[in-house]
């Protein structure tokens, strides 16, 4: 029930949100509370982080304890407080630019260091605050306002990128695919290491709008028609891939976590100097 | 009252500081000269239950000790030269959301790469500028060893009493320089700790000053759920786009420590009673200025040392005092002219001032401040 996740989980006094009509942000973050109800994790002990983006104005909605921080630097803040209150379940969200441009070390080096947070990266292809510029994430040829002849940069694929780098779970979903995105985030947050899910997101103002790909319900159809779960995935042929793109879970595979390898050290120096 | 007499490094005299402070968390990155800060930090920490983390870059072991201290835990991280440009993003960001954290910068010749292992005051004014808009800045300046180790506890309770980031500012001499210190029972050292809510949740604006202008801060999982940005925001922590609020905050930043400057500035005087002469000296530089007083003294030339020990804030009133009775202030910097700026700002309707720079990597001697003075008497 929205009404009923709103009183529990939203700051209801600072409804409506900013982002724009059509944008796949909300639903995105809807599905995240409704990961963190079905979990029945104590609000006390929930931690959102942000960078900077359309993004990361989520977490001020949320009624949590909550941290807008710095662009692209989100990861660096949480890893602080988890490793300081191990306690703490700590949620990420960051943009795709804010988390794989000027975050990109962060980024990597989180996922190496395999600490439990959970974090989210809405994937809207483009840098929206600012008005639409190309981000990692905008597709190769598409426009953006400071790709007017369209981007020649390459893009990373999130998500093969975070496993590459140690992430030990990975996944993807999208605006259309809330409920994929819920799941994903509850069995990140029970993930005892670090958890990566890509959500993918409609700009319908931006990104849309330059590249003429519709309005906010083109936007999600184009989600719907062209996202293929992992496991459908598996009985299609090459060709049939062919301009999809997969959702689902990419990576479970536990090791051993960052905060309890530290706690490992204290206690073997404490028992050891007593 | 017992006390432990050791001979130690200015960068350990420093973690020992900061551990009788309280210091539970660091997070840092290596960098020449003050990494013994970060290697000490790593071994001592763990062992009273604290943590300590390498973190991949500047940016985010100033960012990680932030997030540390919202948790509650008294965090610090050191660097130097190229550390200090790249920790400035998050020092603003600790100073307009008012969390406690201590950064030390172990000054070393820059601009850029600089001369790694060379001292220098090149950052004083970056101190006080490094990171953009107005803010409050409160940054210690020690010169010895045993300075070090109660500048930085100071640097910890500064931090905490006025919920900011507090600076620490070194230099290689005083880093790497062996001295006695005589470290005092942890019962005989002031520990501040921040101010904590005891209203209830329902009440509690995190961005409601008290009457020294410092709101009390909970800390995150203590129950308090709230919000923190570095955007501009009102007494509830939220974003606002009013002017007034603007306005209101950013002057309540910086008059949080104009306010409360007696209880802060702090300065060293030497033979300043009869003084023809003052030489202006901070860090290692007073330490050479000490001792060309005392060879000029036998000469016959009355000189003096005002050695400021809170470089911010800058302790004004004393200094524009003692200029009105001497013929002539010195000041010999590490750097092209930094402090002096201050100097010259607030006493040259009153005294005539003189410079001594050098930038090359080498520490100021007695000598050059001897032939300084010798040569404009």
């Amino acid at each position: 029930m929205p009404s009923q996740l709103v009183d529990q989980y939203f700051r209801a006094d600072k409804l409506p949100q900013i982002w724009c009509p059509g944008c796949g942000h909300g639903i995105i973050t809807r599905a995240i509370t409704v990961a963190i109800e079905q979990l029945g994790l104590d609000p006390d002990k929930v931690c959102v982080v942000s960078g900077i983006g359309c993004s990361s104005r989520a977490p001020g909605y949320l009624d949590f304890n909550t941290l807008h921080t710095t662009h692209g630097r989100a990861l660096a803040f949480a890893t602080g407080i988890k490793l300081a209150n191990p306690e703490l379940k700590v949620i990420v969200i960051m943009g795709d630019g804010d988390a794989t441009a000027i975050g990109g070390n962060h980024f990597i080096h989180t996922c190496r260091r395999n600490i439990d947070l959970t974090a989210i990266i809405f994937n809207n292809n483009i840098y929206g605050m600012t008005g639409g510029q190309y981000s990692p994430l905008t597709p190769k040829f598409d426009k953006g306002t400071t790709a007017p002849y369209g981007n020649i940069d390459r893009t990373f694929d999130i998500c093969d990128l975070a496993a590459a780098a140690g992430a030990t779970y990975v996944g993807r979903g999208t605006s259309y695919h809330a409920n994929v995105v819920t799941s994903l985030v509850k069995k990140g947050i029970m993930n005892e290491g670090f958890s990566l899910i890509e959500a993918i997101s409609g700009c319908p103002t931006y990104y849309g709008r330059k590249n003429k790909k519709g309005g906010p319900v083109d936007m999600m159809q184009w989600q719907k028609d062209n996202a293929v779960t992992v496991t459908a995935a598996e009985k299609m042929t090459p060709e049939q891939l062919e301009g999809k793109f997969l959702i689902g879970e990419f990576k479970n595979k536990p090791e051993p976590e960052y905060t309890k390898e530290y706690q490992n050290i204290i206690n073997n120096l404490q028992g050891r100097d007593v | 009252m017992s006390k432990k007499i050791r001979l130690m490094q200015g960068n350990e005299a420093c973690v020992e500081g900061a551990i009788a402070a309280g210091m539970k968390f660091y997070a840092g990155y290596p960098i020449t000269p003050s990494t013994e800060i970060a290697e000490l930090s790593a071994e001592k920490l763990p062992k009273i239950g604290g943590k300590f983390i390498q973190m991949e870059d500047e940016i985010a072991g100033m960012a990680a000790a932030i997030g540390a201290s919202l948790t509650g835990l008294k965090s610090m991280t050191a660097t130097s030269g190229p550390g200090f440009s790249l920790k400035q993003e998050n020092i603003g960001y600790a100073a307009i959301t008012e969390i406690p954290v201590v950064i030390v910068d172990v000054q070393r010749a820059g601009p850029s790469t600089g001369q790694p292992t060379s001292p220098s005051q090149g950052d004083m004014m970056q101190a006080k500028w490094g990171t953009h808009g107005d803010h409050p800045v409160i940054a210690l300046c020690p010169s010895s060893v045993k300075e070090t180790f109660d500048l930085t506890i100071r640097s910890f309770n500064l931090a905490e009493k006025y919920r900011m980031p507090v600076l620490l500012m070194m230099d290689e001499v005083i880093g790497h320089m062996r001295e006695k210190v005589e470290i005092p029972d942890a019962s005989d050292i002031e520990i501040i700790d921040r101010k904590r809510p005891t209203c209830s949740k329902e009440e509690y604006l995190p961005y409601k000053p008290e009457a020294n202008l410092v709101p009390l801060m909970a800390d995150f999982g203590a129950g308090y759920r709230y919000h923190v940005t570095g955007l501009v925001h009102d007494e509830t922590g939220f974003p606002s786009n009013s002017t007034e609020i603007a306005n209101d905050l950013v002057r309540r930043l910086v008059d949080k420590i104009e306010v409360n400057k007696e209880d802060i500035i702090s300065w060293e005087e030497e033979n300043t009673e009869d003084a023809d002469i003052i030489i202006f000296a901070y860090g290692c530089v007073a330490r050479a200025a000490k001792t060309a007083i005392k060879l000029l003294r036998e000469k016959g030339i009355k000189v003096g040392l005002f050695r400021p020990i809170t470089i911010w804030p800058f302790p004004e009133e004393r200094l524009i005092e003692l200029s009105k009775k001497t013929k002539m202030i010195i000041a010999p910097e590490m750097n092209l002219g930094q402090m002096v700026l201050e100097v010259e700002r607030l006493c040259n309707k009153h005294t005539k001032i003189e410079r001594l720079n050098k930038v090359n990597g080498e520490i100021i001697y007695p000598e050059e401040i001897i032939a300084k003075i010798e040569g404009v008497l």
